[in-house]
């Protein structure tokens, strides 16, 4: 059976990589395409005329939009390798975490690493203030992820699924945001499961293969948002 | 099938969601109506992470967020499957799912919210997305087709609550000649018994908002400067 399937994306970024993760682990072949974001190419705009933004996957060529609904439709369309459990209920405990990783952990993230650097210098008591509070913010979001990893090897349980590949943000970019901007958000004395998890994570092949070059993506964002809030 | 309780409040466009969906698959369940200005402590122990309704409650397990909820339900009861089977069919439904909660609802909330000189712009954005709405719902009946389906109960009280937004707003963002299929739509939809039966009306909502006081702290609100 003649299958074409492309990838659209962009080296550094995590949701485009997700989509690279899943077929990856399923042993499903495709192109990708590499995006400048900058200068968006026509296919892109066809294909997801909506957003306008990567990852989109084209299967036979019909596109698939958001990291997350793709995820989910690389699982229904092959079979092998379900990153989804059967079970209803494990199923929306999947679904809700990897909702709680994009919606709310990610904008935090950058907030402690960055947010409190963009206001004035006459108004450092107050960004030290509001960078407190970020940074709080971000140890609250990631103890929820903590105790929901609980004794397992993978949030999967004992092989990767849609949530180990959800939470690629906080198993690789998020160390990677911390070296950027000097601010550290994962220590291993609150979140020891959180990093035993992250040192798994990058080690299965099909992950590893697909995460962009490190010191690549620290001069990327350091470049892109400045040194961090850690350099005062 | 096992004990249900959903815990709600009746002029969530969120929680109307979920009590459709149960009631289309005939599942019974126990309400339990939440006062979001004082949350009860059963909410605070089966969402501790948002702290939001709805919360469906199945055999004392809490489920969260309505889209989770919904895919929950359809996959939990498989009577009158609310999504459709084919992978290509149900990522369009997921993604215009998304595109309701966080680009329609969102943007309608931002311009009735903008200060006067950025009105027109943030009215032309919630244009924008509720015309991507109109089109894709034209030459159909339901967004799932022949009969409701996941998109319809997404999209569900929408129209009442762009009714309410546009009278605390000042503003006006539907109209049948501007969005003439997401018109017609809205029209069948709320007439469908179940729907018909619990939808939050425009007048309603109007009411909560300006009796709580919540109106007031709306900027740009015309009836909090009204009365």
């Amino acid at each position: 059976m003649a299958e074409e399937v492309l990838v659209f994306g962009a080296w550094g970024s995590p949701f485009s990589r997700r989509v690279e993760m899943a077929l990856k682990l399923k042993g499903i072949e495709y192109k990708y395409i590499e995006e400048d974001l900058t200068n968006k190419s026509p296919s892109l705009l066809k294909y997801n005329p909506v957003h306008k933004k990567i990852p989109v996957l084209v299967h036979n060529g019909k596109p698939v939009a958001e990291s997350l609904v793709i995820l989910e439709y690389i699982d229904e369309t092959w079979k092998d390798h379900p990153i989804l459990p059967k079970d209803p209920y494990e199923r929306a405990n999947a679904r809700f975490w990897a909702k709680f990783i994009d919606e709310k952990c990610l904008s935090a993230i950058f907030k402690a690493c960055w947010g409190a650097c963009w206001g004035e210098e006459k108004e450092h008591e107050k960004a030290e203030i509001e960078h407190e509070k970020a940074v709080k913010e971000v140890s609250e979001l990631l103890q929820f992820l903590e105790n929901e990893l609980k004794e397992k090897r993978y949030f999967g349980g004992e092989t990767v699924g849609l949530l180990d590949i959800a939470a690629n943000t906080i198993g690789y970019w998020l160390g990677v945001f911390e070296e950027a901007s000097g601010v550290e958000l994962l220590t291993r004395e609150k979140f020891s499961k959180l990093c035993n998890w992250a040192n798994e994570f990058v080690c299965v092949t099909a992950i590893k293969e697909n995460l962009p070059p490190r010191d690549k993506l620290i001069a990327y964002f350091r470049n892109r948002f400045g040194a961090g809030n850690a350099s005062k | 099938m096992g004990e249900v309780k959903v815990i709600g409040a009746s002029l969530s466009s969120f929680c109307c969601r979920i009590e459709w969906a149960l009631k289309l698959k005939g599942v019974e369940y126990e309400y339990i109506k939440e006062d979001l200005r004082n949350k009860s402590p059963i909410l605070l122990q089966y969402n501790p992470v948002h702290k939001k309704i709805p919360v469906l409650v199945h055999n004392g397990k809490p489920v969260a967020e309505s889209l989770v909820i919904l895919e929950y339900i359809d996959e939990t009861w498989q009577e009158n499957p609310l999504l459709p089977k084919d992978p290509l069919e149900k990522s369009t439904a997921r993604f215009w799912a998304r595109f309701v909660d966080e680009k329609c609802i969102v943007s309608a909330w931002d311009a009735c919210r903008a200060e006067e000189h950025e009105k027109e712009r943030a009215v032309e954005s919630a244009q924008e997305s509720l015309g991507m709405i109109d089109k894709l719902i034209e030459g159909k009946k339901f967004f799932g087709g022949e009969t409701i389906g996941f998109l319809d109960l997404v999209v569900g009280s929408l129209p009442n609550w762009l009714k309410f937004l546009e009278e605390l707003g000042g503003i006006k963002l539907v109209d049948a000649e501007k969005f003439p299929s997401f018109h017609e739509w809205s029209k069948k939809f709320v007439e469908i018994p179940i729907i018909k039966e619990k939808i939050p009306m425009p007048d309603d909502l109007i009411n909560y908002f300006t009796t709580s006081g919540l109106a007031k702290t709306i900027r740009g609100s015309a009836l909090a400067n009204n009365k």
